[in-house]
């Protein structure tokens, strides 16, 4: 299995990019995927500097990959995606249907981002035979799920060559929106947020009212409150049909779990690296659901409960 | 333009088209739908009796098969399919694309909508859809403003739908996985938002609180309205303060939009609602019925009558109605 570092979900000042990525160069991870893909209008980064990220870490011997903007609504969107397929030099994660049919017609392959909704094998094959050779499924599938979709697909299509990239830590993207939570949050009118989401680094974080970590706002994305974490079930990952494993960015000190999980990926050994489980989950992986963590069942974060009077 | 009203059940479907459907849509009784309620929905004799009322009165029925074809299931929504091929539906809404391409192969006369679970929200989607597939109809999702719609009818050779009143879905459909992050269902999946079978109501000393598989979503004095546990609408706490962080109870109503809909070549205004009960698809659909036809009749002398806006928050969510994501404000 190769480790990858998903694209970037919040938004940082330049500075920390330019940290975040060098520091990416030096560490073992073996793909990169760069950048936006929740707003538009964070431009920090822009096309320009992307590439030149992109060449610096292939130079440093890393696989790169250009991820693109899940939701897609204004004309303007639609042109910038164009210019980001249409780089010349590295492969594109689409997700969105916009990205596959362009791809498509282009000829070029693509990674099926977590955005494509493909849930069974028949699906698998028409993305397939757009030019998908490799897939994220959506995060809400279980590893039973995974493996069961992927048995449908290569009966379907024998000897396909397809790669099969899994979720395994960071925050779950769970939702996308018109409306702009950090925005509203603050009592900003979406149009001029002044890119206020640059002040939350790993987004906002919302509790219930008992203080239990529910989601977390992120521009026009909603997240996981809790961090999903299957560095736990690296035995089982690949009898599921991982090949590949992403680990999305929190902050630095991400890129030292990444050499940790490629240390345990290469020499077989148990996954070490310090780590807060009662900030994880990994239901979703058990078909559970998503915000159980370690063999927690449901009903036991909440109170009693009673029927409607 | 057309009118597309729900129906959960055979006396819904008939009432709508009395009182002035152009179409009525309904799913079958499992998780083929994003609808699949317990007690809800139609099986083969009423689908087939629903059918054949809504064609004796020149009306059409659409039937959703708009969840995603769990992994080996796809039996089931195919089955669906056909039943309602064979029983005279006049179109088949759909989310999935494996599903899409079996179906578009067997049945190359069949018509096809892409669902709003299809999260198609720009004119290459659309494209895609319509170029793979030939999708006849999008429905778009509710995360469009008035001018994006308008940019893309221009741009888009598919004919489009919206939705003009119902509940007020906050997410792009088809990308939401916050059900199923709380409880393990989701539209995508099971066909469900926020559950029932999670649902939990406590009488507590702070209030009467309501749960979503143990998460409290919302905590009702008792001079408030308590509402439904959908997650997205819940009371939680940011930053110190609680609030509705992501939406209030409110439902969407664009009765004010119509002109603009209708100037920009939207071809079906979709009324959200197949859970709903029998009266508020016969009101929902009157109102709309009303609207439509003065519309029609003289589209610059439209005015929204008071009379239709109170009696359509009467039916809404909270009593409150927004323009949603149509409107830019909202954002």
């Amino acid at each position: 299995m190769r480790v990858s570092i998903g694209p970037l979900q919040y938004h940082w000042p330049r500075a920390k990019l330019d940290e975040f990525y060098q520091a990416a160069r030096d560490s073992r991870a073996d793909i990169v995927y760069l950048g936006e893909t929740v707003c538009s209008k964070r431009r920090e980064y822009r096309l320009a500097d992307w590439l030149e990220t992109g060449k610096m870490l292939r130079e440093a011997g890393k696989e790169v990959v250009l991820s693109t903007m899940a939701l897609i609504e204004a004309e303007s969107e639609l042109s910038s995606l164009k210019r980001i397929l249409d780089n010349g030099l590295f492969p594109i994660e689409a997700n969105d249907m916009a990205a596959v049919e362009t791809l498509q017609e282009w000829g070029l392959p693509f990674v099926a981002g977590p955005t494509i909704n493909a849930y069974n094998g028949h699906t698998l094959k028409e993305l397939q035979a757009c030019g998908m050779r490799r897939w994220l499924p959506p995060v809400e599938l279980s590893g039973q799920e995974i493996a069961t979709i992927l048995a449908e697909f290569r009966e379907l299509v024998p000897n396909a060559d397809l790669d099969v990239e899994i979720w395994t830590y960071g925050r779950l993207p769970l939702a996308y929106s018109a409306r702009c939570f950090t925005a509203r949050a603050l009592n900003l009118p979406k149009d001029q947020c002044d890119f206020r989401c640059i002040d939350y680094p790993q987004g906002m974080p919302i509790d219930s009212q008992e203080g239990e970590p529910l989601f977390t706002l992120n521009g026009i994305q909603t997240q996981s409150g809790k961090i999903q974490n299957l560095c736990t079930h690296l035995d089982e990952l690949p009898t599921r049909g991982a090949t590949i494993l992403r680990v999305s960015p929190l902050d630095l000190s991400t890129l030292r779990l990444v050499d940790a999980l490629v240390a345990a990926v290469r020499s077989d050994q148990p996954f070490e690296f310090p780590l807060d489980a009662s900030r994880h989950c990994d239901g979703y992986w058990r078909g559970a659901a998503g915000m159980l963590g370690q063999a927690q069942e449901p009903g036991e974060s909440g109170s009693p409960v009673a029927p409607q009077p | 333009m057309e009118l597309v009203c729900p129906a959960g059940n055979l006396p819904s479907l008939k009432a709508a088209v009395d009182a002035g459907a152009d179409a009525v849509y309904i799913g079958f009784r499992n998780d083929t739908n994003a609808r699949a309620f317990p007690s809800l929905n139609f099986d083969r004799e009423t689908a087939a009796q629903g059918i054949r009322y809504a064609h004796r009165h020149a009306r059409k029925v659409f039937v959703a098969l708009n969840t995603y074809p769990q992994p080996r299931g796809m039996a089931r929504w195919i089955e669906a399919a056909e039943t309602a091929l064979q029983l005279g539906a006049d179109a088949l809404i759909l989310a999935d694309i494996g599903l899409m391409r079996l179906l578009r192969d067997r049945y190359p006369d069949a018509r096809l909508h892409l669902s709003v679970q299809g999260s198609a929200t720009n004119r290459q989607a659309l494209k895609f859809y319509r170029e793979h597939f030939d999708i006849q109809r999008a429905v778009l999702p509710r995360v469009l403003s008035m001018s994006q719609i308008r940019s893309l009818a221009a741009h888009t050779s598919t004919p489009l739908e919206v939705f003009g009143f119902g509940g007020l879905c906050i997410m792009a459909e088809g990308r939401c996985h916050l059900s199923s992050y709380l409880t393990g269902d989701s539209p995508n999946k099971t066909g469900v938002c926020s559950p029932a079978w999670a649902v939990r109501w406590t009488e507590t000393t702070q209030g009467l609180e309501s749960r979503l598989n143990g998460v409290l979503i919302d905590r009702f004095t008792a001079a408030e309205a308590a509402g439904y546990p959908t997650l997205c609408k819940g009371r939680f706490a940011l930053d110190g303060n609680i609030l509705h962080a992501l939406e209030e109870p409110t439902s969407l109503n664009t009765l004010h939009l119509l002109p603009d809909l209708h100037q920009a070549g939207v071809v079906a205004i979709k009324i959200e609602g197949r859970q709903r009960s029998l009266s508020y698809v016969r009101r929902v659909t009157e109102v709309w019925r009303n609207a439509l036809d003065c519309l029609l009749a003289d589209p610059n002398a439209f005015r929204v009558r008071e009379a239709w806006d109170a009696q359509l928050a009467d039916l809404s969510e909270g009593h409150q109605t927004t323009l949603g994501a149509y409107e830019r404000p909202w954002q």
